[in-house]
C-alpha cells in the first residue's frame, strides 16, 4: 500500500477483476493510495465488526440463527459487503457494492499491520477473521460457492463413486447432516485430516487411514483452514515488514491504537496489587467470586489440592485480583501442605509454576488471568477437574443443587438454567450476578471472571476495603471451619453449605463498623 | 514374582549398576535418533532427570550416543523423561535470543494413568492396582491402537508400561511426530468420548448417529464387559454400585422397572440384560437415539486420556526404560501381541534384573555368541559385554521387542533416505 498524498491512477482496471466476488480470500494487497482518514475510519470500522464477530461468538451457538440476524445487521450497519449482490445497484444513500467490497479489502489489509504485531493479537486476530470468513462463507447460494472456489483456484480431491459407494454406511454415520441421499448426490473430498481439525476434533466426519472424507456441504472446514494458514502465514510475513511501516509517524500511532483499543482488558496489570489480605479470601471467595472461581476456592479448601487446569485458572484469576507473588505462593503453599504435598515437595513441584505465572521463571511471560471465553472454550475439565465455567461443565442437576445450597430463589434459578440451556453461559453468569448483589440490570456485559469479581467489589463498596489482619483466635475458627467442611461430596447432601456458612460467618468481622 | 523384593531405600546402590550394565543404550539411542533422517535430532531432543530428593533437572542434551551413557551414569536418575525437539541444543537454551528456542517436533503420545478411573473401579483406588482393574489398561490399548491405526493412518505405536500404574503410548511415525499442537489436540478429543470433571455425573453423551469410531470402540469394550464389569468389578450386584449404574438411566420409569427386576433376579449378567433389554425397547420407541446402554458401558470402560499430556509438543513423558522409584519396576514396552497375558505384576524390577546378574553364567551364552559373532566384532568390548549382561536378565525379552519395533521403523526410513538420494540424483 502507498500512502502519498497524491493519488496515482491506475490504467488498466483490476479492481473489477479483485471485487468480483463479494467475499475475498485477500491474496492481493491493495495498491491503490489512500487518505489517512479513510484509513482510519476502514480500520475502526472493521475492527467493530470483528469485536462484534468475539461477542456474537461467546453468546451465541456460531451456526445459530440468532448469531447469523445478529451479524447480518452489523454488517449492513457498517456497511460492509454482505451477500452476493447480484449486481451493483446503488442503494439509496449508501454506498455501493463496490464500495463496500473496496472496505472489506483494504480494512482487512490495514488491520495485518495493526494485528501482526504479537503472537496475542495474530491468534485473536486470525480466530476473529475466521468466523468471520466462515459466516460469509457459509451464507453464500451454492452457485456462488463454486464461483468463490474457482476464483481462487482451491481444488480439493474428490473419490470416485465406487469408493463412494463403499463406505457409504460408514459415510452417513459419520455426520448426521449426511444421508443416503447426500451420499449419492455429493461430491466428497479426501483430504489428509490435519486440514480438517475441527471436524475431526467434533467427530463429524468419516476419517480411515490418516484422511478425512467431506461431503461438499462441509467443504467450508477445507477453505477455512485454507484461509486460516494462509492468513496466519501472511502476518507473520507482515510482521517481518513492519519496521519499514512503524518507522512512518503519521502510521504508528494509529497502529498502536487500533491494536489496542479492541482487544479488550486482560487483567494482567492490577491496580490493586497488595490491597488484598489471604485472610479476606474465605470471605470474598462468598461475596465476590463468580462460580467458576468459587468452586476452584472451595475445592482447593476441601481437598488441600488442585490439578493443574484448576491451578492455572485460579491462580491467574488471584493474581488479577492482586495478589502479590508472595502472597500466592504462601497461600498455595499453606494449602497444600495440609493435603499429600510437604513443603519441600511444594517447593519444588509447585512454587516454580506460581513463580512463572507472575512471569518471574522461565520465558518471563507475564501470564493473563483467563477471560470467560478461554475457560469455556478451551481444556474442558476431565476426572478429578474442579475447574472450567459450572454453567458450561456441570451437570445441569448438580448445578441447581449448588444454586439452591448458595440460596438462589427457584425462580432464579430456573432463569439461569433457562440460559444455561440456551448455551448462553456468560449471561446466565450475569443473571446469578444480578441475583447475588441484588441489582435488577447490571450495567457490564460479563467476559471476564476478573471483571465479575471488580463489578462486584465495586458495588459493595470493596474498592475502599483496606487490607486488614485478623488475629489469632480468628484465624484458629477459620482453620477449624475449614477443615470441618472436608466432607466427601458423595456423603453429605449439601456439601458446599457448611464452608458457606461459615464464610458468611466471617464475613462480618471485615464489615465496615 | 514378589515385587516386595524391591525395597526403595535401595535404589541408590542398584542404580549405577542398571546405567552400567543393563540399561539399553544402544536401542535407546536408535530410537530417538531416527535413523539420522533428519540433522540433530539426536542432539536437539530434551531430557530431563528427576535425580535423588526429588531435584529436578531439565533441559539435557546430548550430542552422541555416549555422551548420553557417561552422563547417565554420572547422574543416576531416578527418573528418565523425554521432553521435545527443539530448534536449538536444549542445554544451550540459555544461550539463544529469546523467542527463538522452540520445541519443533515430539511423538504424538498418550498418558492413561488408572486412577483416572477410581469412579468406576471397585477393586482399587489411588496408585494400587491389581489384576482385575488392569483389563481397563488392556481395553484402552486396544481401542486407541485400532483407532490411531486404521483411523488416523499411524503405524509405530510403542506401547509402554509405566512401571505402577497406567501406560503410555509413543506414535513414533514421522508424520506424527511432526503434528502441530491443534492437531495433537484435535486427535486426542476425537479420542476422548469420557468427559466432565467432578461436576458431571453422565460422562459419557452418545448422540445419532454413532460414529464408526465408536462403533468400532464398543465391540471392543462389549468384548470385555461382562467378564470384568459384571463379574470382577460387580457393578449391578451391590446397592452403592447399582446406584451408580441406576444414576446414568435416564428416565425414572424405566428406573422403577429396573429396581424392581433387581429384586428378584440377583444374577447381575441378567440383571444387565434386562438393562439392555429396556434401552432397546426405549430406541424402537423414541427415534432419537437412546444408548444408555452403551453410555454405561463406555463410562465404565472407555479409556480416560489425559488429554493436557497429548496437546503439547513441549510436555514431558516418562521414558521407556526409566525405573519407577516407588515399585522398582522398569518401565518396558509391551509387545501387543501377548497383551491379554501382560501382567504389570510381572514387569521385572531393578532388584530382580541385577540379582539376575549376579547369578552364574550358564552355558547357552556361548551358542549366542556364534550367532551373533559377525555383528558383535565391529563392537567395542564394553558394548559387547552389555548385551551380553542385559540378556541374561529378564530384561531381554523387552529390548528384543524394541529391537523388533525399530526395525520396523527402519524399513520405513530406508524408504524415506532412498527418496531423499533419489532426489539429490535429480539435480
Ligand atoms: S461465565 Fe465466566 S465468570 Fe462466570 S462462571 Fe463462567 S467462566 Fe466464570
Ligand atoms: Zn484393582
Amino acid at each position: 500500500m502507498q500512502f502519498s498524498g497524491r493519488r496515482r491512477k491506475i490504467l488498466s482496471n483490476p479492481q473489477t477483476e479483485l471485487y468480483g466476488h463479494c467475499l475475498q480470500f485477500y491474496v492481493q494487497p491493495p495498491l491503490e493510495n489512500i487518505t489517512l482518514t479513510e484509513f482510519e475510519t476502514f480500520a475502526v470500522e472493521r475492527l467493530k465488526l470483528l469485536k462484534t464477530v468475539e461477542n456474537l461468538g461467546v453468546s451465541y451457538v456460531k451456526t445459530s440463527e440468532q448469531y447469523s440476524k445478529k451479524l447480518e445487521s452489523e454488517f449492513s450497519n457498517l456497511n460492509f459487503p454482505y451477500r452476493a449482490a447480484a449486481d451493483d445497484k446503488k442503494v439509496q444513500n449508501g454506498p455501493t457494492e463496490y464500495e463496500k467490497r473496496r472496505k472489506d479489502h483494504i480494512s482487512h489489509f490495514i488491520l495485518r499491520l495493526a494485528y501482526c504485531q504479537t503472537e496475542d493479537l495474530r491468534r485473536w486476530f486470525i480466530q476473529q477473521e475466521v468466523d468471520l470468513f466462515r459466516y460469509r462463507f457459509n451464507d453464500l447460494l451454492p452457485k456462488h460457492k463454486l464461483e468463490f472456489l474457482h476464483r481462487n483456484n482451491l481444488q480439493y480431491d474428490t473419490i470416485s463413486v465406487e469408493e463412494k459407494k463403499a463406505l457409504a454406511e460408514k459415510l452417513i454415520n459419520s455426520s448426521y447432516a449426511v444421508s443416503g441421499i447426500t451420499v449419492e448426490d455429493q461430491d466428497f473430498y479426501k483430504v489428509p485430516f490435519q486440514d480438517a481439525l475441527d471436524l475431526v476434533r467434533t467427530r463429524k466426519v468419516y476419517l480411515k487411514a490418516g484422511y478425512v472424507y467431506i461431503p461438499h456441504q462441509d467443504i467450508v472446514t477445507i477453505v477455512l483452514n485454507d484461509f486460516r494458514t494462509r492468513l496466519s502465514k501472511a502476518l507473520a510475513l507482515t510482521a517481518r515488514s513492519l519496521p519499514a511501516v512503524q518507522s512512518d509517524e503519521r502510521l504508528q500511532p494509529l497502529l498502536n491504537h487500533l491494536s489496542h483499543a479492541y482487544v479488550g482488558q486482560d487483567y494482567s496489570i492490577q491496580k490493586s496489587v497488595g490491597k488484598i489480605s489471604l485472610e479476606q479470601i474465605d470471605s470474598l471467595s462468598v461475596k465476590s467470586y463468580p462460580l467458576c472461581m468459587r468452586q476452584l476456592h472451595q475445592a482447593l479448601r476441601e481437598n488441600h489440592h488442585l490439578r493443574h487446569g484448576g491451578r492455572m485458572q485460579y491462580g491467574l484469576f488471584l493474581k488479577g485480583i492482586g495478589l502479590t507473588l508472595d502472597q500466592a505462593l504462601q497461600f498455595w503453599r499453606s494449602e497444600f501442605i495440609r493435603g499429600k504435598v510437604d513443603a519441600d515437595k511444594f517447593d519444588k513441584a509447585y512454587a516454580y509454576s506460581i513463580r512463572h505465572m507472575f512471569g518471574k521463571e522461565g520465558k518471563r511471560t507475564d501470564y493473563t488471568p483467563y477471560s470467560c471465553m478461554k475457560v469455556i472454550l478451551s481444556n474442558p475439565p476431565s476426572q478429578g477437574d474442579h475447574h472450567g465455567c459450572p454453567f458450561r461443565h456441570s451437570d445441569p442437576e448438580l448445578l441447581k443443587q449448588k444454586l439452591q445450597s448458595y440460596k438462589i430463589s427457584p425462580s432464579g434459578i430456573n432463569q439461569i438454567l433457562e440460559l444455561v440451556k440456551g448455551m448462553h453461559y456468560q449471561l446466565a453468569c450475569q443473571k446469578y450476578f444480578e441475583l447475588t448483589h441484588n441489582i435488577e440490570d447490571s450495567a457490564f456485559s460479563l467476559n471476564h471472571p476478573n471483571q465479575y469479581f471488580i463489578e462486584s467489589q465495586k458495588l459493595l463498596g470493596g474498592g475502599r476495603e483496606i487490607k486488614r489482619e485478623m488475629d489469632a483466635p480468628q484465624r484458629a475458627q477459620e482453620n477449624s471451619a475449614t477443615r470441618g467442611s472436608t466432607v466427601a461430596r458423595e456423603t453429605s447432601a449439601n456439601p458446599s453449605q457448611d464452608l458457606a456458612e461459615m464464610t458468611e460467618d466471617l464475613d462480618s468481622f471485615f464489615q465496615d463498623a | 514374582m514378589p515385587s516386595s523384593d524391591y525395597d526403595p531405600a535401595s535404589l541408590p546402590d542398584l542404580l549405577p549398576l542398571y546405567y552400567r550394565r543393563l540399561f539399553p543404550f544402544s536401542q535407546y539411542y536408535r530410537w530417538l535418533n531416527y535413523g539420522g533422517v533428519q540433522k540433530n535430532y539426536f542432539q536437539n531432543r530434551e531430557f530431563s532427570f528427576t535425580l535423588k530428593d526429588d531435584i529436578y533437572v531439565r533441559y539435557q542434551s546430548f550430542s552422541t550416543q555416549n555422551e548420553l551413557e557417561k552422563e547417565m551414569q554420572k547422574m543416576n536418575p531416578y527418573k528418565i523423561d523425554i521432553g521435545a525437539v527443539y530448534s536449538h541444543r536444549p542445554n544451550q537454551h540459555n544461550t539463544v535470543k529469546s523467542g527463538t528456542f522452540q520445541a519443533l517436533e515430539k511423538e504424538l503420545v498418550f498418558d492413561i494413568d488408572m486412577t483416572d478411573y477410581d469412579d468406576v473401579r471397585s477393586c482399587c483406588s489411588a496408585a494400587d492396582i491389581c489384576s482385575k482393574c488392569w483389563t481397563l489398561m488392556t481395553i484402552a490399548i486396544r481401542i486407541l491402537d485400532r483407532a490411531l491405526r486404521d483411523d488416523f493412518g499411524f503405524r509405530h505405536l510403542l506401547w509402554v508400561y509405566s512401571g505402577r500404574r497406567g501406560v503410555h503410548c509413543w506414535v513414533c511415525d514421522e508424520a506424527a511426530r511432526k503434528l502441530s499442537v491443534a492437531a495433537r489436540s484435535a486427535v486426542a478429543e476425537y479420542l476422548s468420548l469420557v468427559k466432565g470433571g467432578e461436576e458431571t455425573v453422565r460422562k459419557v453423551v452418545l448422540t445419532d448417529p454413532i460414529h464408526p469410531f465408536i462403533r468400532e470402540s464398543l465391540t471392543v469394550v462389549e468384548h470385555y464387559f461382562s467378564q470384568y464389569a459384571l463379574q470382577e468389578q460387580n457393578i449391578l450386584s451391590n446397592k452403592e454400585s447399582i446406584d451408580k449404574v441406576l444414576a446414568l438411566v435416564p428416565e425414572d420409569i424405566l428406573l422403577k422397572d429396573l429396581l424392581q427386576h433387581f429384586q428378584t433376579e440377583k444374577n447381575p449378567e441378567k440383571r444387565w440384560g434386562r438393562l439392555k433389554a429396556l434401552a432397546k425397547n426405549k430406541q424402537a420407541a423414541v427415534k432419537k437415539g437412546q444408548y444408555f446402554e452403551k453410555e454405561i458401558m463406555l463410562q465404565y470402560c472407555y479409556p480416560r486420556l489425559d488429554v493436557n499430556v497429548s496437546k503439547g509438543v513441549n510436555h514431558l513423558l516418562k521414558s521407556p526404560f526409566s525405573v519407577h522409584p516407588k515399585t522398582g519396576r522398569i518401565s518396558v514396552p509391551i509387545d501387543l501381541r501377548e497383551l491379554e497375558t501382560f501382567d504389570p505384576f510381572d514387569v521385572p524390577t531393578i532388584s530382580l534384573i541385577c540379582e539376575e546378574l549376579d547369578r552364574p553364567r550358564k552355558g547357552e551364552e556361548e551358542e549366542e555368541e556364534d550367532e551373533t559373532k559377525e555383528k558383535e566384532n565391529e563392537k567395542d568390548v564394553a558394548e559387547r559385554r552389555k548385551i551380553r549382561d542385559y540378556k541374561r536378565t529378564s530384561l531381554a525379552k523387552y529390548v528384543k521387542y524394541l529391537d523388533q519395533f525399530l526395525d520396523g521403523m527402519a524399513r520405513s526410513w530406508k524408504g524415506e533416505l532412498l527418496r531423499k538420494s533419489d532426489l539429490q540424483k535429480d539435480f
